[in-house]
């Protein structure tokens, strides 16, 4: 699968230009809804805007990867003057935060780019930060083809940690039989 | 299933501790949509004339606004509503920020808080889990130190806090509410919520609000966001920087301070300076805010930005917006520096930045005109600055001179007397004005200041200009995409409007015409108040992306309330005239509708008395304000009716207020400028 062409999309985020706003997360949130924007609600968004208006630190972070753990030592980054915490630029859903996880089930989330059908001119959180905190960028790129884990697996993989892989395989049954019935 | 709003709010009893999620009624909202609307209508139900500022059976109400949590971009208000202990009237400031979305968020529309704890308290509402917690550690911090704390007490630092300062904790009249960027400041709510011995409110919300008619809903939310970036791009063209634009007033991008430094008043609200902005003080002053700067920042859901970060060396950082970057300096005739340093402190007390300034200035008047007696002022440091920086610290705590102007101009020259009356001149309603002083009467201005209820020009003001333009191309230009209107006869109003000769004021724009511009102005308010939207984006500026022709459909697909303008006008009328019935029921009157004696040098009694006579048939309302049963029947509002006849209140219309009532005429050593706040 060598020398295949591929979309690269990217978000670039320049956090100087963030004011704060969760537009961002608003839109992405209600267009993850189903039926889209049937619904509203930050905490399911792929998204999330690190806020301390205080120590004037606002990063918006997209979600990445789900971590089975949590990382094991954690350093503090000072940028300007200001003091991050290393979780501040992380992606990842994982174990020591609630932060790219379903609200009611846990579930790990991602940023898909709005991937829908029709496709949507840009990423909608890029076109609701009216501030070009975020501006998304296309590019053209040779690169080896990996399979994509898709999210059903991701969700499971992620359940599988919570619950136990045996766990998850007896409700499968379970369901399965019930449903045959 | 509900949507835009949850259908829950919670009651808390903080004299029993007792917490309850009480289901709110469809048809409540069909009728008084939400926000105000709805607090009004549970103040009207629950609070009755006889109920005190702070009596326990006074209550405070947080709402969100109906469409708060949607993705309505610049829906971000709440709307706190209760009874005010300096005008004893109904008061219902709003503040924007974070925190009504997430009172949603947790699942929750409304709380209502009645009662009183016996100690110091917050509240906690974490989705389903809600209580109230011990905050005596919490007593004397800063409000935003508060919500620090609290943020790192409960490990939340995505809780939203609202909290009270020093200022509320003492029953200051004019403490105020303070959250994050954002102030609730008018009317002495946060005295309301010291009474009732509530230090902060946290919220941390993680459910989700439901959209109606959700392709359509946000089909317009796309809209309202392209027309800003067009409007952005187009400031309207002769009218004052700040007015050009969307938002609040853009105080903290802005530089150029000629307009407000030069118009307004200075002192307690006495001194005009003309030719004070010389490039001098603009390079101070610029120099001042660029380095005390961090970032413009905005509200929730919001593209504009309206608010900063404010961090000056040695002080802890706060957040700033709109005129509180003036009002300090202006009231201590000092610069721009001190103005930055005193907000800070006065930010953590939680104070409203419009009365505290005109109250300091107010003490050193009457102590100049020895009134205040050396006694009175004793410790007071020599240095002008300090001065202000002292009075603070004593009407925050009540210490000596301070307890008596922790009650506000109006009662602090009532208790002071010895003449201190003339000197409490810029009130409305007991309430602390914007400090200005024009020369000719504006009779669109006129019925503002004397019928608005929030007693904030502010607050009823936007949509149409405040000046004529001077030529007649210009208004054309200006008429061309005017499409907020709610008819086109607004726009003949305007193109025949003129500078001097037989169409200017005081007798043009006819009092037919001001009635028409001043119910559109007051209406656009009434609606932000109820749906919870950012007057910056809709009542306050000049074509703003919200106006009455795309609300309705705003509602009926996010709330899912069947609507169209006719009957949302409908439901703006009917509480707004439920705001002026409570006012009614707590005795004023006529008499009471009136602007500060001095505010215009020109007046013309006969066109005033004539202003309000039709302005009140306009609404509905009698000779002496009071709403007719007729009107109130169309409303149906007849149990407002039916308590007016049964208190008697249509056969005596002519009583006053338990306490005397009548404004003092000020001392009129003043000089007009031009443009309205
Ligand atoms: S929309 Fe843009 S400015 Fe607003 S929080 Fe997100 S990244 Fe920041
Ligand atoms: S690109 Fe789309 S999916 Fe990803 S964070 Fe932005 S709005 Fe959400
Ligand atoms: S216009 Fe300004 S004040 Fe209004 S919501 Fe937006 S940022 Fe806040």
């Amino acid at each position: 699968m060598k020398g295949k062409k591929r979309k690269i999309k990217t978000i670039n985020i320049d956090v100087d230009k963030c004011v704060g706003c969760m537009a961002c997360e608003v839109i992405c949130s209600a267009f993850h809804s189903s039926p889209k924007y049937s619904s509203n609600n930050p905490a399911r968004s792929r998204i999330r805007v690190i806020r301390d208006p205080i120590a004037d630190i606002y990063v918006p972070v997209y979600a990445g990867e789900y971590a089975v753990a949590e990382c094991a030592g954690r350093d503090k980054y000072i940028i300007d003057g200001k003091e991050y915490d290393e979780c501040a630029f992380c992606r990842a859903s994982c174990p020591s935060r609630d932060l790219f996880k379903e609200p009611d089930s846990g579930l790990p989330l991602k940023c898909d780019m709005c991937e829908s059908d029709p496709a949507q001119e840009i990423p909608l959180c890029v076109k609701w930060c009216l501030n070009e905190a975020l501006i998304y960028e296309e590019r053209e790129e040779e690169i080896e083809e990996e399979v994509k884990q898709e999210d059903l697996e991701i969700g499971l993989e992620a359940l599988a940690n919570k619950y136990g892989l045996n766990n998850i395989k007896d409700v499968i049954e379970r369901l399965s039989e019930s449903k045959k019935g | 299933m509900r949507y835009a709003e949850t259908g829950f709010n919670l009651e808390i009893d903080l004299s029993r501790g007792n917490i309850e999620r009480v289901a709110s009624d469809p048809m409540e909202t069909e009728l008084y949509l939400g926000g105000l609307g709805t607090n009004a209508k549970i103040m009207w139900d629950r609070v009755p004339p006889e109920v005190e500022a702070f009596s326990p059976d006074n209550l405070l109400i947080f709402a969100a606004g109906l469409l708060c949590g949607t993705p309505a971009p610049g829906c971000n208000r709440t709307i706190v509503t209760t009874i005010s202990p300096q005008t004893k009237l109904l008061a219902f400031s709003m503040m924007g920020g974070f925190w009504a979305p997430e009172l949603k968020y947790a699942g929750y529309d409304k709380i209502i808080l009645s009662g009183k704890s016996p100690d110091l308290v917050y509240l906690w509402i974490n989705n389903d889990t809600v209580e109230l917690r011990d905050a005596s550690h919490l007593q004397g911090k800063g409000a935003i130190e508060t919500e620090k704390l609290i943020q790192q007490e409960l490990n939340e630092p995505k809780a939203q806090v609202l909290s009270i300062g020093l200022a509320g904790e003492n029953k200051v009249y004019f403490a105020s509410i303070e959250q994050g960027r954002s102030s609730a400041s008018r009317g002495g709510i946060g005295a309301v919520m010291g009474d009732k011995g509530v230090k902060a409110i946290a919220v941390r919300g993680t459910g989700d609000i439901n959209i109606a008619q959700a392709e359509e809903f946000l089909g317009m939310c796309n809209e309202v966001l392209e027309y800003i970036k067009v409007r952005d791009a187009k400031p309207i063209p002769g009218v004052m920087p700040i007015l050009a634009g969307l938002g609040s007033p853009q105080e903290m991008k802005t530089h150029d301070e000629k307009w407000h430094t030069e118009s307004f008043m200075w002192g307690n609200s006495r001194h005009r300076r003309k030719g004070f902005w010389t490039e001098e003080v603009e390079k101070e002053w610029t120099e001042t805010l660029e380095n005390a700067r961090k970032r413009l920042i905005s509200c929730y859901n919001c593209p504009m930005k309206c608010g900063a970060t404010i961090s000056i060396e040695g002080l802890p950082t706060y957040m700033m917006k709109c005129f509180s970057k003036l009002t300090y300096t202006m009231a201590a005739m000092s610069n721009l520096d001190f103005g930055l340093k005193i907000a800070q402190r006065a930010t953590e007390y939680g104070v409203d930045a419009f009365s505290t300034p005109q109250v300091m200035a107010f003490a050193l008047e009457l102590y100049e005109n020895d009134i205040l007696s050396d006694e009175d002022m004793k410790g007071m440091p020599e240095s002008n600055d300090e001065k202000f920086f002292w009075l603070l610290d004593r009407i925050v705590r009540r210490e000596g001179i301070g307890d008596a102007l922790a009650n506000g101009t109006y009662w602090a020259a009532k208790e002071i007397g010895k003449g201190a009356e003339d000197y409490a001149h810029n009130n409305i309603k007991k309430h602390e004005q914007m400090p200005l002083k024009l020369s000719m009467l504006n009779p669109i201005y006129f019925l503002m200041y004397c019928t608005g209820e929030k007693i904030n020009i502010t607050q009823i003001e936007g949509q149409f200009p405040q000046m004529p333009f001077p030529t007649r191309e210009e208004r054309e230009e200006f008429v061309k995409d005017w499409h907020q209107v709610p008819d086109e006869k607004f726009k003949q109003y305007f193109l025949d409007w003129e500078l001097r000769g037989e169409n200017s004021f005081p007798y043009y724009p006819t009092v037919q015409m001001c009635c028409d511009i001043v119910d559109w102005q007051e209406k656009m308010h009434y609606i932000d108040d109820a749906l919870g939207m950012c007057a910056g984006l809709s009542s306050f500026p000049l074509k703003p992306p919200y106006h009455i022709h795309n609300f309705p459909k705003l509602i009926s697909w996010g709330a899912g309330i069947e609507m169209d303008e006719a009957k949302l006008s409908k439901a703006a009328k009917r509480y707004r005239t439920l705001v002026r019935a409570i006012n009614i029921s707590r005795g004023m009157r006529r008499k009471d509708d009136k602007p500060p004696a001095n505010h215009w040098k020109k007046r013309f009694p006969e066109l005033e008395k004539e202003l309000l006579d039709t302005y009140y048939k306009f609404k509905g309302w009698n000779r002496e304000s009071i709403p007719t049963k007729e009107s109130l029947q169309d409303l149906g509002l007849d149990y407002v009716s039916d308590d007016f006849q049964n208190r008697g209140i249509y056969s005596d219309s002519n009583d006053t207020l338990p306490d005397e009532t009548s404004e003092n005429n000020g001392k009129n050593k003043v000089e007009e400028v031009k443009n309205e706040g």
